[in-house]
């Protein structure tokens, strides 16, 4: 009997954590959807942000924040996914477990639990400054790159490594060099897990604010001309308008805005998670 | 003829494959290169302060004062220090159990809805968690504790708390999952119960994952930036009162730098503590993958 209580009682405390995460994670969204629902409308989507009568950057839109956002994903994707995909094909398909395979992986494991601040710090010191980018949407760009760059590689790692080894020997055996073998079977199979790395990599890229701040993103930022320009993100205009003179208009155009965040970066999440489980079912080996 | 053929086509193709070693090897160093990138500029950046600041006046000054040329990191350190160590004590029960639940008790079906909402935790970002900490969490704090300051110290370990759980989770099921059912099913076998299994048998053998795991969910407190600057206030001060704001050391730098023209003392300063911040936030890690690698030599 008392075996059976101390049972009993464990596994309730148990159910009870898993039910405060998901607590947690349903209160903080629901406060952001009560208090930003209320804002959004079309002209909050499409307006640029305007400053009210006391100079508070906090009427308008987020048209410019949304762009912004929108072209450091571009960026993101532009520069990181080749480097990340083609450097993990290689470390996997030729450099296999070696020893010094296994270095590399720890230079990458240690690289993504490099703070995001400190990237920005990289990216002030090496882009804005040694480079001479100045603050901009260039600089920021490859700062956030860098900065997913363990991801995707991570993720394109156990893509490739989950497609069995038989499958290579056979192509091998068959005649077929290392560089079409990969070309014609290890990327076709592992096409949905690398894909699902590369959304989770956009969406951490959509959500990051740190680095941001420190290498280009300006309150008054118009939508960007050209890769020169400072520009707008959604996160920052959160935490600027959060920061902003006038603190009941501000936190309404913040909890709007995070609400657009949260929408896309969920939304960004979700199509990641459901093509994983969709390609998951069907290739069992 | 035969022959002949397939030598031009062994050499042509042996110079397409040589050709591509080369360039993903290339781009492969990227990824070291900019490891070896982020230490040498913080080091570079910082040597001109520690030229003028000793290193132990740095370390042990208990003062931040950036604007007047006071640069003791104490303050932010044990800011640091705090939050994560408290928002720690917080995430570490209720990971666990969350884990456990998740691996060991959850029926199937609830698993299946249960991990996509850790994923989605673990994906918002952290602006709207600290967004959330600034105006919500702080006023239900203020109201049980009577709090120094609105902003304060125990507000952002909570909200730390939140947002390193999923990571934990994350980790310690993949540790849990580790373990051989074998073992599992030998301890049930012998008439232990299911807490009985999981508390002498199954946890005692994922200790070392779980441990790792706990370690890199502090790393990952220690370098949170956005959520701790707009949830612990920003008052650079040096106490180790949970009640009080505080300022850890990445809030300072994200917040001091806008302010500083390049070249100034404080501007080399703050690189000092990104360095600081970046070799505390390595060594754990480093620790973490050690225990890994033990880890994972064990069921091998």
């Amino acid at each position: 009997m008392k075996r059976k209580t101390k049972e009993a009682f464990f596994f309730l405390l148990f159910r009870f954590s898993a039910m405060l995460v998901v607590a947690s994670l349903t209160i903080i969204i629901g406060f952001v959807v009560i208090n930003g629902v209320g804002k959004l409308s079309i002209d909050f989507l499409t307006q640029n942000p305007m400053p009210n009568n006391h100079g508070a950057l906090v009427a308008g839109g987020i048209l410019s924040p949304i762009i912004g956002t929108m072209m450091l994903m571009g960026l993101v994707l532009l520069i990181s996914i080749p480097i990340g995909v083609l450097s993990s094909i290689f470390l996997v398909e030729f450099l296999g477990s070696s020893r010094i395979a296994r270095i590399w992986w720890i230079v990458v494991d240690n690289l993504a639990g490099v703070p995001s601040i400190v990237w920005g710090l990289l990216g002030l010191a090496l882009f804005v400054y040694y480079l001479h980018f100045g603050l901009s949407l260039i600089a920021a760009g490859i700062t956030l790159s860098l900065l997913v760059l363990p991801l995707i590689m991570v993720a394109t790692k156990q893509a490739i490594e989950a497609v069995p080894s038989s499958i290579r020997e056979a192509s091998i055996s068959m005649g077929a060099t290392r560089l079409q073998t990969i070309r014609h079977h290890v990327l076709p199979y592992s096409a949905s897990g690398i894909m699902t790395g590369i959304i989770l990599s956009m969406s951490r890229a959509a959500g990051e604010t740190a680095p941001l701040l420190i290498v280009g993103v300006a309150v008054n930022a118009s939508i960007p001309a050209s890769l020169t320009d400072q520009f707008q993100a959604i996160p920052a205009y959160i935490y600027f308008t959060w920061q902003s003179s006038d603190f009941v208009q501000g936190y309404k155009m913040a909890y709007a805005a995070a609400l657009v965040l949260i929408a896309l970066i969920i939304g960004m999440n979700l199509t990641a998670i459901l093509l994983r489980n969709h390609y998951r079912n069907k290739y069992r080996w | 003829m035969a022959i002949k053929l397939r030598e031009r086509k062994t050499g042509w193709r042996s110079i397409l494959e040589g050709a591509t070693w080369g360039v993903l090897l290339i781009f492969a160093m990227i990824s070291v290169f900019t490891l070896v990138m982020v230490f040498i500029y913080l080091l570079t950046n910082s040597v001109p302060f520690f030229m003028k600041y000793s290193l132990s006046s740095f370390l042990t000054g208990t003062v931040w004062r950036p604007t007047q040329d006071v640069f003791g990191v104490l303050p932010l350190f044990v800011g640091t220090l705090m939050v994560s160590f408290v928002a720690a004590i917080i995430a570490v029960p209720i990971g666990l159990g969350c884990t456990i639940y998740l691996s060991e008790i959850a029926h199937p079906e609830v698993k299946k809805f249960l991990k996509p909402i850790i994923e989605i935790l673990a994906g918002v970002p952290s602006v709207v968690f600290g967004l959330f900490a600034a105006l919500v969490l702080s006023t239900w704090l203020a109201g049980i504790f009577n709090p120094v300051s609105r902003l304060n110290a125990l507000n952002g370990a909570i909200i730390v708390a939140i947002m390193i759980v999923p990571i934990l989770i994350s980790i310690a099921e993949d540790a849990l999952n580790t373990v051989p059912s074998s073992l599992k099913e030998a301890s049930l076998a012998l008439g232990a119960n299911r807490w009985e299994t999981i508390r002498r048998t199954i946890l005692p053998a994922a200790l070392p994952g779980i441990v790792a795991a706990i370690v890199l969910s502090i790393g990952r407190a220690v370098g949170e930036t956005m959520a701790v600057i707009m949830a612990t206030g920003s008052a650079s001060q040096f106490t180790l009162n949970i009640l009080a704001s505080v300022t850890p050391m990445t809030a300072a730098i994200a917040m001091d730098i806008q302010e500083t023209a390049t070249g100034s003392d404080m501007y080399h300063a703050l690189f000092a503590v990104g360095l600081l911040l970046f070799v505390i936030t390595f060594s754990i890690n480093l620790i973490a993958d050690y225990i890994m690698a033990r880890f994972r030599e064990v069921y091998k």
